[in-house]
């Protein structure tokens, strides 16, 4: 049942070929067998999952419409779940037990989803290889060798090994879309501000937005009715009508125009990847849409950019942890300087302490001007970039990654060969827009990624043109090998 | 980056970091800096500054209490408290 996608597990379920209690134990029975060579899960819910489905049957049976009703997910550990551990794949939460949900986490409770449990990630969502979470690297399903991508490694090995339907996950910088060309999967980052932060743990504030990481656009575009919301608790949520994700999926791409920024083609793009993403762009061509080559200057400068405006939210941000209120206290401290310093020192990993220390020095006196100011201007330049490209073009398209997943520890010690791994991804969170990733073939048995980016508030759009490409084509279909 | 600096840096990020770990930090972190001096070159004269990617302000609301005190809830989860308060090494001292 596991091969299912979301909405023929929902007709299953009103079929009762099975019910949401069977298909929860099922996907519970699989995470205990496969996750161990995963380590997708930090947190596997075992009790309040069948607890949720036992719910959700009875709603099924009084005629529940909701399509998530009875469906089985997993949440990235970012978002607060009530009286569940929510760990932010950081020793500092490793004891944190938030006393609230997240609204994102509210939401799929009201659409009558089932949380099989907290995926992994890298620690505070800062990384792009899953390999600095606190509980240890996520294993890429289809090559365990390597890396799943991160941030949100573990929402894409969970639904990569069908260990969850689909899973919620977060992108400051491609944390989402990253992982899902890794992973073979539909991973989906909206606008800024549509989708709620409260109880989403703060890395960058003016980047970070939530989006669902699924097999195919359509169950990304059932996620995606759940997930997004207006939410007063959140003072950056946008107030912009909700929109049914479904209800265009099948409009035809004729006639559309795709943009493509040949900055995305140049140096760094390894040759089998630019083919694969160049033949998607050729199938959406054949379907009817025009393509025409743009520029978008600044990418360059996205990377750099990114690498101040994201230390300076995250420095400020990560100062609420203090030992004092929640989280990790060191052990006997003399002051509280100490305590300070020792309980951050103690419990923020290497890449962390890197932003955070990176951040302070952006925002230091002497040095605000040159860095973080000189970096928001630069934002402003890239988002007019983006302005000017859909005057013209109603998406764009180009690789999500340079090449297929890494092996672990294969980028050295240098952190900005790892920052570089986004370098096609972060212009979107700069700009505020909605990007997505799709599936469009694969290089050594390992997936690549096709990126399409849109407009601001364009999800419905990009949902429609991945749909209608997967209606076309299976690289979508195609599954990690079984690891059972 | 030296390790002069680096000590400073993490007395303002409030953050120990170990002497023998300061000068493998102050290299790595000069690595970044290297990375993000590249911005230095961009033309950015007469460009506003883009704090919010959609350009909107802060929403404002009524000031009304909205959300209840939950002050036992918080506090459960907190190092040590007591008696509705957080506890904290002693910051000033009697004598």
């Amino acid at each position: 049942m596991h091969r299912q996608s979301i909405s023929e597990l929902a007709q299953s379920l009103r079929d009762k070929k099975f019910s949401s209690v069977e298909l929860t134990q099922h996907y519970l029975d699989r995470i205990k067998r496969i996750d161990p060579q995963l380590n997708s899960y930090v947190t596997v819910t075992e009790e309040i999952a069948l607890a949720q489905a036992k719910i959700a049957d009875e709603r099924l049976a009084s005629g529940d419409s909701n399509p998530l009703c009875g469906i089985p997910i997993a949440h990235k550990d970012i978002f607060c779940t009530e009286g569940v551990r929510t760990s932010c794949g950081s020793k500092m939460l490793d004891n944190f037990v938030p006393p609230y949900n997240a609204t994102v986490v509210e939401n799929y409770l009201d659409a009558g989803a089932v949380m099989l449990g907290k995926v992994n990630m890298d620690e505070f969502a800062m990384g792009s290889s899953n390999e600095t979470s606190y509980y240890g690297p996520v294993k890429n399903p289809w090559d365990t060798r390597c890396v799943p991508g991160g941030s949100s490694g573990g929402s894409a090995a969970s639904v990569a090994a069908m260990l969850a339907a689909g899973a919620t996950a977060t992108d400051t910088g491609g944390s989402i879309r990253q992982p899902a060309s890794h992973c073979g999967l539909t991973g989906i980052k909206p606008t800024y501000g549509r989708a709620s932060r409260y109880g989403m743990i703060a890395f960058a504030s003016s980047l970070d937005q939530a989006g669902v990481l699924t097999r195919s656009a359509k169950d990304a575009a059932i996620m995606m009715n759940s997930l997004i919301s207006f939410d007063q608790k959140d003072s950056t949520s946008v107030d912009v009508a909700k929109e049914d994700y479904l209800q265009n999926l099948e409009t035809s791409v004729e006639g559309i125009t795709i943009g493509v920024p040949k900055e995305y083609f140049g140096d760094g793009l390894k040759i089998e990847t630019a083919a694969l993403v160049q033949e998607a762009i050729d199938q959406y061509e054949k379907m009817g849409a025009k393509i025409k080559e743009i520029s978008l200057p600044h990418s360059s400068l996205a990377v750099p950019a990114y690498y101040v405006i994201a230390p300076a939210e995250c420095s400020a941000n990560l100062s609420r942890f203090d030992g004092v209120r929640y989280g990790y206290r060191c052990e006997n401290p003399k002051d509280l300087e100490d305590l300070y310093k020792r309980s951050r020192g103690e419990a923020f990993g290497e890449e962390v302490k890197r932003r955070i220390l990176v951040g302070t020095y952006a925002l230091s006196a002497g040095y605000f001007d040159a860095y973080y100011n000189k970096a928001q201007q630069v934002r402003r330049l890239i988002k007019q970039d983006f302005d000017e490209a859909f005057k013209d073009v109603d998406v764009i398209m180009g690789p999500t990654c340079t090449s297929p997943a890494f092996k672990f520890d294969s980028k050295g010690s240098d952190p900005v060969a790892m920052y570089l791994e986004d370098i096609y991804t972060i212009a979107t969170n700069l700009a505020g827009l909605p990007g997505l990733s799709i599936p469009c073939g694969l290089v050594d048995n390992k997936p690549v990624g096709l990126q399409i980016i849109g407009p601001a508030f364009a999800e419905g759009k990009l949902l429609n043109i991945a749909h209608q490409f997967q209606l076309a084509t299976d690289f979508h279909t195609l599954t990690a090998p079984d690891l059972d | 980056m030296d390790s002069s600096e680096i000590q400073k840096l993490a007395n303002l990020a409030m953050i120990e970091i170990d002497d023998s770990q300061v000068s493998e930090v102050a290299a790595r972190i000069s690595d970044v800096l290297a990375l993000v001096d590249q911005l230095q070159a961009a033309d950015t004269d007469n460009v506003t500054p883009m704090a919010h990617p959609l350009d909107t302000v802060q929403r404002l609301r009524s000031d009304e209490v909205n959300e209840p005190n939950r002050r036992e809830a918080f506090q459960a989860i907190a190092p040590e408290s007591e008696n509705g308060l957080y506890l904290v090494p002693k910051v000033i001292d009697a004598g």
